[in-house]
């Protein structure tokens, strides 16, 4: 079986579509390790990447106003269990243009695996960026994910990222996300994770709106569970007239799981406002109640709750995982 | 030998006895409103008969269908066929509307159930169960999710509390579709329109049953403030609790 194939089953069995790979309409990119799989590009979106002794590099262009109707589908992994794959990303969305990027990482067997991405991103003005990215570990917790951007958002562009690693063990992870916004841009950085075992799990945002009437939005929710820590940095600089930024993070924790939270804002232009709320506790007893009240056991109304906290799909079940150190697991096994 | 029946139920904080040797009985098919001023137990009453953490009785028994639950966790209640439809609802991020009215069920007819609470199945199915809905639209879809229960009891607690006037009807008319599905009904309420509904009302004072019969003349009694206990001196005390 080829790379290709190995990587193309993983997808299948989260539920990926192989299809794309067929679709002439359609761009993206798979890499295994430091290994290109395959790629493609389309028209009004080119995609350069190459192999190189230390990693991948991608250099990705949206062309001016083409608003591309297919999303960009990128895929990634590391499965044998030892591995390092680093991506260096450039990523520029010309004025006006518009583009969906889904991006799928796999990790299943990871022992002793390092994934690294730097990226850099340039949002025209008046061009659009979503940018999904869904993180699929196996049990062992023997990953290392370090993802950082750096972002500039031109004047009325809109970015919104939503980073989400809630199947399988986290391992280490440690992002660093650094967003600027210029005028009436718009901005809403969103990351979801469920630790377990003794993951660590480290997230600093930081958004600055630098333009007049800039917005923006940080969005964390964290589950731990056993010895799981979690510590949040959310900075929002509010720097013009009328910005307006906001930072939301609710963690649940169980057992002896810590968690923290560290909001930081800085505002300075007098009419600029930025908030903060942030909840770290156990799950919420009312609505642990009003679920029971419906003949949920106490054990599925935990569940269901931070399911939904997380966005995972309602129908898919929350994996239990043992409490057991990262090192221990492939003696284990 | 009624569905619900409290006997010589108490329960008191540490600052005050809550309920005090209060008996109380529901039958089958039962719609049983009680009212009262604020503080007086209600709520309290609603969260010792449904198991709620923190509320065990200090002296008395509650029986369901003849057997005694005070032993039993909130959620075995739930499954004998209790349901308690809170005065302010949780709200859950992630959490569909039309997931939450199918919650621990088969087949059941959420959209059907979210008309007869006045709210378009079409508008709000895929909607989420979180701070994005009104106080009002939660509470429609909190009376929507125990009329999909199909409970054999479901104590309301203020259905319409933040409800406005023109969707009282909407509630009542639930209300009598519990009754006509054959569950009963502890109403707390404060509204003498809603009381209406109801085919016996208690009026709850100082933690006690002090006024029992047709709702017409415990809303009177309740109205006058025509309290046999405290002649109407606590009747008179909105007290916050």
């Amino acid at each position: 079986m080829t790379e290709l194939d190995s990587l193309l089953q993983v997808l299948d069995a989260r539920g990926g579509d192989r299809t794309i790979l067929a679709d002439t309409q359609t761009a993206h990119m798979m890499a295994s390790g430091h290994k290109l799989l395959s790629q493609r590009q389309v028209p009004g979106l080119e995609l350069v990447a190459a192999e190189t002794p230390d990693g991948i590099t991608a250099r990705i262009r949206v062309a001016r106003d083409v608003q591309l109707t297919h999303p960009l589908h990128l895929c990634f992994g590391v499965l044998p269990a030892v591995g390092r794959q680093h991506i260096e990303m450039s990523l520029v969305l010309e004025q006006g243009a518009a583009l969906d990027i889904v991006a799928h990482c796999f990790f299943p067997n990871a022992e002793q695996v390092e994934h690294v991405m730097d990226a850099r991103i340039e949002v025209g003005a008046d061009a659009r960026l979503t940018y999904t990215e869904g993180h699929y570990h196996g049990p062992w917790g023997g990953v290392t994910v370090v993802p950082k951007a750096i972002v500039k958002l031109g004047k009325r562009a809109v970015y919104f990222s939503d980073f989400s690693l809630t199947t399988g063990r986290v391992g280490k992870l440690d992002i660093d996300y650094e967003v600027e916004a210029d005028e009436e841009a718009v901005v809403e950085l969103t990351a979801r994770v469920f630790g377990h075992g003794t993951d660590a799990i480290r997230i600093r945002e930081k958004l600055v709106l630098a333009g007049r009437a800039a917005r923006g939005l940080i969005k964390t929710r964290v589950a731990l569970e056993h010895d799981a820590t979690a510590e949040i940095i959310g900075i929002t600089e509010g720097n013009a007239e009328r910005a307006r930024g906001h930072m939301d993070c609710m963690e649940i924790v169980k057992d002896r799981a810590v968690a923290s939270a560290e909001p930081i804002v800085k505002v300075t232009h007098p009419q600029a406002k930025v908030t903060h709320e942030a909840a770290i506790g156990s799950v919420d007893h009312h609505q642990m109640e009003t679920l029971m009240a419906h003949g949920l056991s106490p054990e599925q109304a935990v569940d269901l709750i931070v399911g939904g906290l997380l966005g995972r799909q309602e129908t898919e079940s929350v994996i239990k995982f043992p409490a057991r150190p990262a090192n221990a697991a492939s003696q284990a096994r | 030998m009624a569905l619900l029946e409290v006997d010589h139920l108490s329960f008191r904080v540490p600052a005050r006895p809550v309920l005090d040797r209060l008996d109380l009985a529901i039958e089958a098919g039962e719609v049983h409103a009680l009212v009262g001023t604020n503080g007086t137990g209600k709520s309290t009453l609603a969260y010792l008969i449904m198991g709620c953490e923190g509320y065990r009785p200090d002296q008395g028994e509650i029986r369901f269908d003849g057997r005694r639950i005070g032993d039993l966790p909130l959620h075995e209640r739930a499954r004998l066929g209790i349901s308690l439809a809170w005065q302010e609802p949780a709200r859950f991020e992630g959490l569909s509307v039309r997931n939450y009215l199918t919650l621990g069920r088969g087949e059941v007819d959420a959209a059907d159930c979210l008309q007869r609470v006045g709210l378009s199945p079409a508008d709000y199915l895929t909607r989420m169960v979180d701070k994005t809905l009104s106080g009002g639209e939660r509470k429609r879809i909190e009376l929507a999710s125990v009329l999909a229960l199909a409970p054999r009891l479901v104590i309301l607690d203020e259905p319409t509390a933040g409800i406005d006037l023109l969707s009282i009807r909407e509630i009542i008319n639930v209300i009598s579709t519990f009754k006509t599905r054959g569950g009963a009904v502890l109403l707390i309420t404060h509204r003498e329109e809603v009381t209406r509904v109801a085919d016996r009302a208690s009026q709850l004072c100082g933690g006690r049953i002090v006024c029992s019969g047709d709702p017409e003349t415990v809303a009177a009694s309740y109205q006058g403030r025509a309290c046999r206990r405290c002649n109407g001196e606590e009747c008179d005390d909105d007290r916050a609790g």
